[in-house]
């Protein structure tokens, strides 16, 4: 689990068309013509082998796999769910209604009533609406975390497995000092840090969590890339060692990292959950969002109205299952031990 | 060998230091400052400028730095801001605790994780198999903390199988010599001691252990199912050898490798999870007292000698393992 998905094999080029493409002057003029066809072949032929043709075989075995679809489902309606989330929900997720409040105490939500298939909040607000309206922020949250966790692991894993030496092995360190706390207890010293919790606090600390993850898993796979054919082919053709990192170990080395994010996601909100519960989630009473619905009603209202508890956490389950479940098919689509 | 040992210490003490100068700095850096954090706001001018030299915060920061290192070192977090004691004592009557729960779950996640990952794995493909899969997934699903409300509700208010917190009855005479009240009771011969510390011991420690068991299960599984396909497998078969043996010497001693490795890894989890289960379950170790330490206005003593056990801790294990692995395998020992 920990320096995971770092596979030589997956890091199949897919730099097709962009022949002669950054070769400087000077090496043509020097290589024979026929010489220069013949790396050019040789350059292309690695990476039409490899390249569309994995991906495309990838997706085709995804879409026999019945474990990818049902992840795919789940994902798909939770972002239609969120994007439509003002037009599905009754109400707006934070007013008060006054046949809500009206026996409302610490001891007494209202549940199920005409109107409110599922009852009131511990404020007076429609419980359902808020849980509909949950799954934008839970999105927001999600996805915002795990693209800055991948952003700033790729920038460090990009620079330390294209300079290598040094300079990898300072960066390495440095993703030494994240990883020698678990995850929970980083992202609960990074939150204490500030002097006080916001959404942004709860999405940086999260995010900051996978940075290491991203980081390791990405030069891992760019220092595999640096001995293998396509690099030594684009090498020999004076392709710039800038575009070389960037055309050609860049990019085949994002299957892993996107298929790393999939199941990023899942953990996100999860972490993201257990902060709130900890009491260092964000403290807008207005937002709902699913980690905070049961990290702090779900826990304070527990014997009075579990149903706080449950509607969140199962909407919680079953989207990090989901995320779960495509990612790790993803994974195994992408495995070269999978392929025929 | 020796080498790659030294070599993993050095860098483990490097890494060590660099997190502790960062939790130096951070302490330095509060919003107000440290002062401030332990007076608070309203606190007159000469206090602070008391205070201040008497923490030695007019230094030059390199030789507060030593001076914080010296004392770390020698083992001096200084006094928790919330109740005045001296940090190591905080510490050394909540990390039994926590050892305690951390230990208990890893027995349930492995004593059950491996035989239901075999078992999935000899399977494959049948019913079993895919409940197993399907619990697993569930298992790394669940907010752990909403799976310890769901257990406690359960077990503790209409069925009282279990007590819903703490880690004794109260009442209950017990003399403490290691911390850990299970192997206490054993020590002194209070078996009464033992038997309620193990009764208080089980929910939480089922709680802690699901993503462990969840984890261990999988690796288990597809490292039995790498096994099964290999060379060595088939000449044992083809030799004739009782299925038995195969079974034990051939493919459970060399499925189990990658587990080991998973095991130290979970350390992580067990830690992170702790804190969770913890406050569910008002354990009273690391975990609540992180809790306490943030929720009752933040206790920056605690805090960062917590943050600093925690990282030795988890960085220790892993090095352990990844020795322990040197010697359960043959082929990394040769390299």
């Amino acid at each position: 689990m920990s320096d995971p998905i770092t596979r030589p094999g997956v890091t199949a080029p897919r730099s097709g068309g962009e022949r002669g493409d950054g070769v400087s002057e000077r090496n043509i003029g020097l290589l024979g013509e026929r010489k220069k066809a013949r790396l050019e072949e040789l350059a292309r032929s690695t990476a039409d082998k490899g390249g569309v043709s994995l991906v495309r075989d990838a997706v085709r075995r995804l879409r026999r796999n019945p474990v990818a679809i049902v992840g795919a489902i789940i994902v798909g309606l939770f972002i239609l769910v969120a994007i439509f989330a003002p037009l599905i929900a009754p109400h707006d997720p934070v007013q008060r209604f006054p046949e809500l409040t009206k026996d409302l105490t610490v001891d007494n939500i209202p549940g199920s009533q005409s109107g409110f298939p599922l009852g009131s909040d511990p404020l007076g607000r429609d419980f359902a609406s808020r849980l509909i309206h949950g799954s934008r922020q839970t999105l927001f949250v999600g996805v915002l975390a795990t693209v800055i966790g991948l952003g700033l692991g790729v920038l460090i894993g990009a620079i330390a497995g294209a300079f290598g030496g040094w300079v990898d092995q300072a960066l390495m360190r440095v993703t030494d000092v994240m990883l020698a706390l678990p995850s929970l207890l980083l992202a609960i010293t990074l939150v204490a840090m500030a002097s006080r919790s916001t959404q942004w606090t709860v999405i940086f600390a999260v995010a900051i969590v996978n940075v290491p993850i991203f980081a390791r898993l990405l030069r891992g796979s760019m220092l595999a890339q640096r001995e293998s054919d396509h690099v030594l082919a684009a090498r020999a053709l004076g392709v710039k060692e800038r575009n070389i990192v960037l055309r050609h170990m860049l990019p085949n080395s994002m299957t892993a990292v996107i298929v790393q994010a999939t199941l990023t996601f899942a953990v996100a909100i999860l972490d993201a959950a257990a902060l709130s519960f900890l009491g260092l989630g964000d403290p807008d009473i207005n937002r709902a969002e699913w980690g905070l619905m049961l990290g702090v009603d779900g826990q304070r209202y527990f014997e009075v109205r579990p149903e706080l508890a449950y509607y969140p956490a199962l909407a919680i389950i079953v989207v990090a299952l989901g995320f779960t479940l495509l990612g790790e098919a993803m994974r195994e689509a992408i495995d070269p031990k999978n392929r025929r | 060998m020796l080498r790659v040992i030294v070599r993993r210490l050095l860098q483990l003490v490097v890494t060590l230091m660099a997190l502790s100068a960062l939790i130096f700095i951070w302490l330095r850096n509060l919003p107000g400052g440290p002062v401030e954090a332990l007076l608070g706001e309203r606190a007159t001018p000469e206090r602070r400028v008391l205070l201040t030299k008497a923490l030695g915060y007019d230094q030059p920061i390199l030789v507060q730095y030593g001076k914080f290192m010296q004392k770390v070192v020698s083992g001096d977090f200084g006094n928790s801001i919330r109740t005045g004691d001296p940090v190591t004592e905080v510490l050394s009557r909540a990390f039994p605790a926590t050892i305690e729960l951390a230990a208990a779950a890893m027995i349930i996640a492995v004593g059950l994780g491996v035989p239901l990952g075999y078992l999935a794995a000899r399977h494959r493909g049948r019913i079993l198999d895919n409940l197993t899969i399907a619990g697993t997934l569930l298992g790394i699903s669940i907010p752990i903390f909403f799976l310890g409300y769901l257990l406690k509700d359960g077990f503790t208010q209409n069925i009282h199988w279990f007590p819903p917190s703490g880690r004794l009855t109260t009442g209950i005479d017990n003399t403490t010599v290691t911390g850990f009240f299970v192997l206490d009771g054993l020590l002194t011969r209070e078996f009464d001691v033992t038997a309620d510390a193990l009764w208080h011991l089980i929910l939480p420690a089922v709680t802690l252990a699901t993503i462990p068991l969840a984890v261990i299960v999988r690796i288990t599984r597809a490292s039995v199912l790498d096994v099964l396909n290999e060379d060595y497998v088939r000449t044992a078969e083809a030799k004739g050898l009782r299925h038995r043996t195969i079974r034990g010497r051939h493919i459970l001693r060399n499925a189990l490798l990658p587990v080991v490795t998973t095991i130290g890894l979970q350390t992580g989890a067990l830690l992170s999870g702790a804190v969770l289960t913890e406050k569910v379950y008002n354990w009273g170790g690391l975990g609540t007292l992180i809790t306490d330490s943030i929720s009752g206005g933040r206790d920056y003593p605690v805090l960062q000698a917590i943050i600093l056990l925690a990282a030795l801790v988890f960085v220790v294990v892993n090095l352990l393992v990844d020795l322990s692995y040197a010697f359960i395998d043959p082929r990394v020992r040769v390299r």
